[in-house]
């Protein structure tokens, strides 16, 4: 009976399977033991996923993070793939029914402990370390909190540019392959650093300094947001400790840099040649719908920052209009229009630095929030790639696993009792990799349906967040423009 | 049309006797037909009302017919009215139907809408530039009574005039050079008349002033242009978001992207009546200081020429040879001169008026459209911020 991968209703049918949970998750259990995964509190109104460090280091590719609400893999469904040999490829996808009600509840739990989520933290204070090309901007990084993992409420640290990429990029290799998002860090700019190496202490290095300020502190709270990265024993250490490592892997020309390229380009070219057979079609339509949400957000945001280059134009064409105002008002010569044009004058300057404000409104608020948006869009398309890696390692298992079988039928006909033995055994350690495989692609599955759901919540937050402070903005530009143009009128009216 | 008009038509004395308007236009593909329509009570015309069909050439060559009259020299010839120029917008609209393909049918019935809208201003802002032309003429107490003028009015054929061909506009061209080194020449003589000088002097800078405020409040209004377009664009875009599905995440882009609507409508209209107000009325009186310099530049060479012939009489005296021409010389150029004077004195003092009041009528107005705009956004906003 193979379950069909519909996106499970919530309710009725999510309830029913409770039940069957807790029996689920004894046989969970059992089949963890090569993990040794101690037995989690399987109540779904944990706080949060509790992750065993010691646990993540000894076998990081284990990752059951999700122990707690880890519900399906009763034995009477499993059954069907191991005894499905013949033909793999068609082998439908076994995960069973997974409750959204649950996935609701927790995200629920999370949502309230995001009410109370007490956690602030603020980037600031860039200053200039060093001279010449090895100097660097060194950030303050507060965190004020009242969480109990950390060690006090308020910590600060200084971190560099480095130090953030070496941060993400060990999230990244820890968590991507289980499928949760990790949030992307901000981009490195080599045009930018060179200028601040330099020294060139103009306008444009200020604001690529501000612009990476706020975007090391966006993704710092983004990180933090997500329950299972807050928990991370390198999140904590990056926010609390003093010292760091200094993360020389970042850099783009060293050892791990290379390594990183290679393997994306390997990941590129196998992404063409799996061809996954994808039979839950909710993972089908998530994926178009992502596909869809990435090319408008980039079209958006090429449209926004158009915008904010549009404005900044206009501030400027509005100050030399400004001057130009002023001398033609000096050339007049009748008294009352020359006065009247010297009011224009002064009034579009001030016109011009309203308009500068506007388009920095538009810029921090909406540009780099899109920006933001279309990169995380790509971590969540790679999750999905890590998805269809994992099937890929489990359908590869199954192939392995009937191999062997074959080969021990054949030993079977030559009777060779020692190679009859290896064969054995070697056939039970693939049908290990079977099931490990197939708890893997379950497992990520899982997670990444959860994972989704949370990243639309927040999705909608931060728009809606972002939308009303740029509102509020936009109220304000218009109230001053009428300010300025009332003070205005009557000098026009006053022309005799 | 003639809301257009007064925007730069300003304090003129339209009486009954001789009134002139733009009644109607068509648009065909290289050209614009305009209407002319006449309502009059003076004895001259055989009707008391009558329109005829004219075209942008026709009304050169009336403006043309002005300036190379000696009679008029003495008077500011109403500036020439720009060519309609629709290449531009019809240059975007051809490239919107080729990259129709790429785009969203919401986002090219919008983008058309636009272009639409921005033909028709052109097209209504030229009608206007036609007609105060005529306007002015018609107010003119010396030019209204023109012959040619009234043939313009109401010959109701076509006036056969072409365009210049080449070897004419070479001419004009070369005859521009030279008046305009003359021009030279003649302003540095320095003039006796207090007010004149006084008037050059003001001219010269004032005129110069008004071309760069002119380019630069066209370019401002570009760039406020070129924003309320992006705007449209992010507006269309979170529409395509907001209609990918019904959850509440879409209906949120929903809203939004009518924010950002009604915001583009906003903008596209502050820049619009920047356009209006400021930036032809700059245009204008670009134009028209252009034409108080050339009364100024023909009452100076006339100047020239009466003293030049003074001196001419001199020497003829002294020399005694051709001692009569070289009188009825220096009272031709006396005469001419004079003639200038006086009527140039109060063509200035008109000048000035109508400046003063159109700048005001314009800025006043500007402002409180700006005003308008300002006012009604805010409470919008607030609407959609809840």
């Amino acid at each position: 009976m193979a379950a069909e991968r519909d996106p499970p209703p919530p309710g009725d049918a999510g309830q029913a399977r409770f039940g069957e949970a807790e029996d689920g998750e004894d046989l969970f259990v059992v089949l963890c033991s090569p993990a040794s995964l101690p037995a989690e509190d399987i109540s779904a109104n944990s706080n949060g996923p509790k992750l065993v460090d010691s646990f993540l280091d000894d076998d990081p590719d284990d990752l059951f993070a999700e122990a707690t609400e880890e519900v399906s893999l009763d034995s009477p469904e499993r059954e069907p793939i191991l005894s499905d040999g013949p033909s793999p490829a068609i082998t439908p996808i076994m995960a069973p029914r997974i409750d959204s009600t649950l996935f609701d509840q927790a995200l629920e739990e999370e949502e309230d402990n995001g009410d109370t989520f007490d956690i602030c933290i603020s980037v600031s204070d860039p200053e200039k370390v060093g001279d010449g090309m090895n100097a660097y901007m060194a950030y303050k990084v507060t965190t004020k909190t009242s969480l109990s993992v950390f060690s006090q409420n308020e910590l600060s640290v200084r971190r560099r540019f480095s130090d953030f990429l070496g941060l993400h990029s060990k999230l990244a290799s820890k968590y991507m392959h289980s499928g949760y998002i990790v949030p992307p860090a901000p981009e490195k700019s080599i045009v930018g650093m060179t200028k601040v190496k330099v020294g060139k202490e103009d306008s444009s290095s200020t604001e690529f300094v501000e612009k990476r300020r706020s975007a090391l502190e966006r993704y710092l709270m983004r990180t933090v947001k997500h329950p299972v990265m807050l928990k991370d024993p390198n999140v904590l250490q990056f926010l609390e400790s003093s010292e760091l490592p200094r993360a020389v892997s970042t850099q783009a020309l060293s050892g791990a840099g290379i390594l990183r390229m290679v393997n994306k380009a390997a990941d590129a070219v196998n992404k063409m040649t799996i061809k996954m057979n994808e039979s839950d079609a909710w993972f089908e339509e998530k994926q178009q719908q992502f596909e869809n949400l990435d090319a408008q957000f980039r079209k958006l945001h090429a449209s926004v920052e158009s915008l904010v280059c549009h404005r900044k134009e206009l501030s400027l064409n509005t100050a030399s209009f400004a001057k130009s105002a002023a001398m033609l008002g000096n050339s007049e010569d009748h008294t009352a229009l020359s006065r009247a044009l010297s009011q224009l004058a002064e009034m579009e300057e001030k016109m011009e630095q309203l308009h500068m404000d506007q388009a920095y409104a538009d810029f921090y608020l909406f540009a780099e929030l899109l920006g933001d948006y279309v990169r995380l869009l790509t971590a969540v398309k790679g999750v999905f790639d890590q998805r269809m890696k994992t099937w890929s390692k489990w359908q590869d298992a199954q192939l392995m696993l009937q191999r062997k079988r074959e080969a021990e039928a054949k030993l079977q006909y030559a009777n060779k009792p020692d190679k009859l033995q290896q064969a054995k055994d070697e056939i039970k350690e693939w049908e290990g990799k079977v099931q490990q495989g197939e708890r893997d692609f379950e497992q990520i599955s899982k997670t990444i349906r959860k994972e989704l759901g949370r990243f639309e919540k927040e999705r909608v937050k931060d728009f809606k967040s972002v939308i009303i402070k740029y509102l509020e903005s936009l109220v304000q530009t218009q109230q001053q423009l009428i300010k300025y143009w009332e003070a205005f009128l009557p000098e026009a009216k006053a022309i005799a | 049309f003639s809301l257009l008009s007064l925007a730069v038509n300003v304090d003129l004395q339209t009486d009954g006797t001789l009134q002139v308007d733009i009644s109607d236009a068509l648009s065909e593909r290289d050209k614009v037909k305009f209407t002319v329509h006449t309502k009059s009570t003076l004895p001259s015309f055989k009707q008391n009302e009558f329109s005829v069909v004219r075209q942008h050439e026709e009304f050169i060559w009336l403006h043309d017919s002005f300036v190379e009259n000696e009679e008029y020299a003495g008077y500011i010839i109403p500036p020439a009215p720009p060519r309609p120029d629709f290449d531009a917008s019809r240059e975007k609209l051809q490239k919107l139907g080729e990259g129709e393909g790429s785009m969203t049918k919401e986002e090219f019935t919008k983008m058309k809408q636009e272009l639409e809208a921005e033909y028709l201003a052109i097209f209504k802002k030229t009608v206007a530039m036609h007609e105060v032309f005529l306007c002015r003429v018609a107010a003119h107490p010396v030019l209204r009574k023109d012959l040619n003028f009234h043939v313009f009015l109401e010959y109701n054929q076509d006036l056969s005039v072409r365009g210049k061909n080449k070897k004419e506009k070479l001419e004009d061209f070369f005859k521009n050079v030279v008046k305009s080194a003359d021009g030279v020449l003649v302003a540095g003589v320095k003039d006796v008349d207090d007010f004149f000088e006084h008037e050059k002097t003001f001219l010269l800078e004032y005129h110069n002033r008004v071309k760069d405020a002119s380019a630069k409040s066209d370019r401002m209004i570009r760039s406020h242009k070129s924003a309320a377009d992006d705007i449209n664009r992010i507006a269309s875009t979170l529409y395509t978001l907001g209609t990918q599905d019904s959850t509440d995440v879409c209906k949120f882009f929903l809203k939004v992207s009518e924010l950002f609507e009604k915001t583009r409508k906003i903008e596209a209209r502050v820049a619009a009546d920047e356009d209006l107000k400021l930036a032809d009325l700059l245009k204008y009186y670009l134009r028209e200081s252009q034409a108080a310099k050339d009364l100024l530049y023909r009452r100076g060479r006339a100047l020239v020429d009466y003293e030049n012939a003074n001196k001419a009489l001199d020497k003829a005296r002294a020399k005694n040879k051709d001692v009569l021409q070289a009188e009825t010389t220096q009272q031709i150029c006396c005469q001419k001169f004079e003639k200038i004077s006086e009527s140039a004195k109060q063509e200035l003092i008109d000048f000035k008026t109508r400046r003063v009041a159109a700048f005001r009528k314009n800025l006043v107005e500007l402002a409180e459209l700006e005003l308008k705009h300002a006012k009604v956004t805010s409470p919008h906003l607030l609407l959609v911020k809840n």
